[in-house]
């Protein structure tokens, strides 16, 4: 029997692991992360946080004191994977250092904080750092050789339960160890009836190949990690590595964690960790006028009620010969004020060279919303590119007459295939 | 025959005099659904649009005979709410109801199991039987009755292709909006298997999305046991690596998750696979000659 192996149909999705970036998910930064799982009982590297040069000194200092750790770490809090790796462009630091002595912490922290971190996770231009986690060193030498683990807990979709999935190889790129060597990743299923059970906690310890008091530190780690994971409403734990000491204490030394947007409500102060410097600026914008916008790279903006037709007409433009701009679903209410934000939003990117505007109406009115169209242009003043604007559905012909009867520059089409003729004919 | 709901079918509205429930109940009640009556706790005993309204979906049930439930309760109180269809013997419960905790559907899943039930959604349209029952809140008018069955994770996207399918000529016998939450009731397998063995459904449309693996489970059952022509779409060819796309169930999340892998597997199936949206009409009329 293949006991807790993952299967290598991977009916857990493996890749998204990699701490993308998830549209309905909160992320929140290592040191937010470490502070909620401490709340629960899971033992984590302890540390400060700083947001200048200034406190750095004083924060490290009584660090030092209370952990009795000589060298600290420094940790650059974005989020994204990959810092250790990454290198801040301005001083070509890595994203965590070590800091052999106080002395050295100033300096260490100078090279990060401010800076641009440019990971594998990042864009070119990489992710502002303004905070800086100083954390104890964890990888003091003692009876035995510290070791690093794999940790996560996510839902398996297929099975609509939550999972803790682990391994020995941890620190590394777990995406890369399901590739390689997929015997060396576990998975443990959580019964939601009655929730963990001890017996689960040591079978992981034990396929860690842990023993005495590192296995019973690691049975507590899991039940702590995971009453933490249903406790804060979480959609994701990653935690890599979880740490072995030498002297056989078990810690999170990173903390990766996803909170479900949905149950945020039930947690209001988690919701006040959002850092929206960390969220596209024009994303962020949208949201709070109620549209779900993606930019994206292409010369083709696109405005849809519903985020399915909003990814086939994405599709659409690509097959006539596009490239989508942006991903926009203005939802139920697709009223002037949310139409005309939606056009001010997708012209913001100075690549969109034609909008095309694809409403199936339902409970939204296609007449109402072409009024909104009309409104919004006159509003918008200039149209500064073609706008394509196809109405279906609940009023669909009393929307099309209103649009054609408004004097504006506007390409009116019926049917899905016509929209998708006109982007062809107008890239030409 | 048809599929989930019918002309026979007793249902009530979970939410019933809120804003939402009492919109979309209106509509049903006009499109022909028998509508028997709501639940709003508290309000037992009252009048809505005609129709009883009772403190519990038990007391309902046994009033009035009710088989279908519709839910339109906020997020908070949704899981609940299926729970109680389900104690009360619901048999078909159609959870609209978008932004349920994750956490709370895994419990719903859990109490689920042992139940003689069958829960389509959340955060979908629900089911519409052409001309007979619209349990949901998909536009009634576009959905004419024909031979094609519809199961699909998307809104206004299954409008779009009952909008097409109804252009070729052919019409709808119903079309299941599963929802695209991480935790759902009805798979797009299941409901390909409903629509396999209705008697008037000749074909299906089958409408997908980047993310998760419904689709190609869907796909291998029909490649085994399917016995009538499948035209599958999947929506995000075009959509990032690694970012949801408005639905939590739409993430990529590996390669056997994006479209053209999710297309490339159904193709394999022996499934009728259309790269563009607009050709899901044009497309079933061909396969159905």
């Amino acid at each position: 029997m293949n006991f807790g192996l993952i299967e290598h149909s991977l009916s857990v999705p493996i890749v998204s692991l990699t701490f993308a970036p998830n549209f309905e998910d909160m992320n929140i930064h290592e040191y937010q992360g470490k502070s909620i799982l401490s709340s629960f009982g899971v033992a984590v590297q302890r540390g400060v946080v700083v947001d200048s040069v200034s406190e750095a000194h004083e924060a490290g200092k009584k660090l030092q004191a209370e952990t009795g750790s000589d060298w600290l770490v420094v940790k650059a809090q974005i989020h994204a994977g990959g810092r250790g790796k990454g290198v801040v462009t301005e001083t070509g630091s890595h994203g965590v250092v070590l800091a052999k002595g106080l002395e050295f912490v100033k300096e260490k922290v100078e090279g990060i904080l401010g800076g641009h971190l440019v990971t594998a996770q990042t864009s070119e231009k990489g992710k502002m750092v303004n905070k800086v986690l100083l954390a104890e060193d964890v990888y003091y030498p003692g009876d035995s050789e510290p070791s690093e683990i794999y940790m996560s807990v996510l839902l398996d979709r297929s099975t609509g339960r939550n999972i803790i999935m682990y391994s020995t190889e941890g620190g590394m790129n777990i995406e890369e160890v399901a590739e390689n060597t997929p015997h060396l990743i576990f998975k443990e299923e959580i019964d939601p009836k009655v929730g963990i059970q001890a017996f689960q906690c040591r079978k992981v310890a034990f396929n860690l190949g842990l023993s005495g008091k590192a296995m019973k530190e690691m049975s507590k780690f899991v039940k702590a990690l995971y009453s933490a994971y249903v406790g804060c409403d979480a959609s994701m734990f990653e935690i890599n590595p979880v740490l072995k000491t030498s002297d056989d204490r078990i810690i999170a030394v990173d903390a990766k964690v996803t909170l479900d947007d949905n149950a945020l409500y039930r947690h209001p102060d988690y919701s006040v960790m959002r850092d929206t410097t960390e969220e596209d600026a024009i994303e962020v914008e949208a949201d709070a006028a109620g549209l779900n916008y993606v930019k994206l790279e292409g010369n083709v903006g696109c405005m849809v009620n519903g985020a399915g037709l909003a990814m086939a007409t994405m599709d659409i433009i690509k097959l006539s010969g596009g490239e989508p701009a942006n991903f926009l679903d203005v939802g139920g209410t697709a009223d002037a004020e949310r139409v005309e934000k939606a056009f001010r939003i997708i012209l913001k990117d100075p690549s969109v060279k034609a909008i095309l505007v694809n409403i199936f109406g339902g409970i939204v009115r296609c007449d109402r919303v072409a009024q909104g169209i009309v409104d919004a242009y006159k509003n918008i003043g200039e149209m500064p590119v073609p706008l394509i604007v196809r109405l279906q559905g609940t009023n669909a012909v009393e929307a099309k007459e209103l649009i054609d009867n408004s004097g504006l520059s506007v390409h009116s089409v019926v049917l899905l295939q016509e929209a998708a003729d006109k982007v062809s004919e107008l890239l030409g | 025959m048809s599929v989930l709901v019918n002309k026979q079918s007793k249902v009530i509205v979970q939410g019933f005099t809120g804003k939402e429930g009492t919109f979309h109940a209106e509509q049903c009640i006009e499109y022909g659904t028998q509508i028997v009556g709501g639940v709003t706790p508290g309000k037992g005993g009252t009048e809505h649009l005609g129709k009883p309204v009772f403190n519990t979906v038990a007391d309902a049930v046994k009033t009035t005979g009710a088989d279908v439930s519709i839910i339109f309760v906020p997020p908070a109180f949704a899981a609940d709410a299926m729970m109680e269809a389900a104690e009360a013997g619901i048999k078909v419960i159609v959870a609209i109801t978008e932004g349920i905790p994750v956490k709370d559907m895994v419990m719903v899943k859990e109490y689920l199991t042992d139940k003689d039930c069958r829960l389509v959604g959340p955060n979908c349209p629900g089911v519409i039987t052409a001309g007979e029952a619209k349990v949901g809140i998909m536009p009634g008018f576009v959905f004419q009755a024909g031979t094609v069955g519809i199961v699909s994770k998307s809104g206004t996207l299954t409008y779009e292709a009952a909008d097409q399918i109804v252009k070729a000529g052919l019409g709808i016998t119903t079309a299941i909006g599963i929802g695209g939450d991480p935790i759902i009731g009805t798979t797009t397998l299941e409901a390909v298997q409903l629509f396999m063995e209705d008697d008037d459904t000749k074909g299906i449309v089958m409408i997908g999305e980047i993310g998760g693996d419904l689709e190609a489970k869907a796909a291998r059952w029909i490649k085994e046991n399917g016995t009538k022509p499948v035209v599958g779409f999947i929506a995000g060819e075009t959509a990032p690596v690694g970012r949801t796309m408005g639905h939590a169930g739409a993430i990529v999340s590996g390669e056997g998750e994006s479209a053209a892998a999710k297309k490339k597997i159904m193709a394999e199936c022996g499934i009728h696979v259309v790269d563009s949206p607009a050709a899901i009409g044009a497309k079933m009329a061909e396969v159905l000659g």
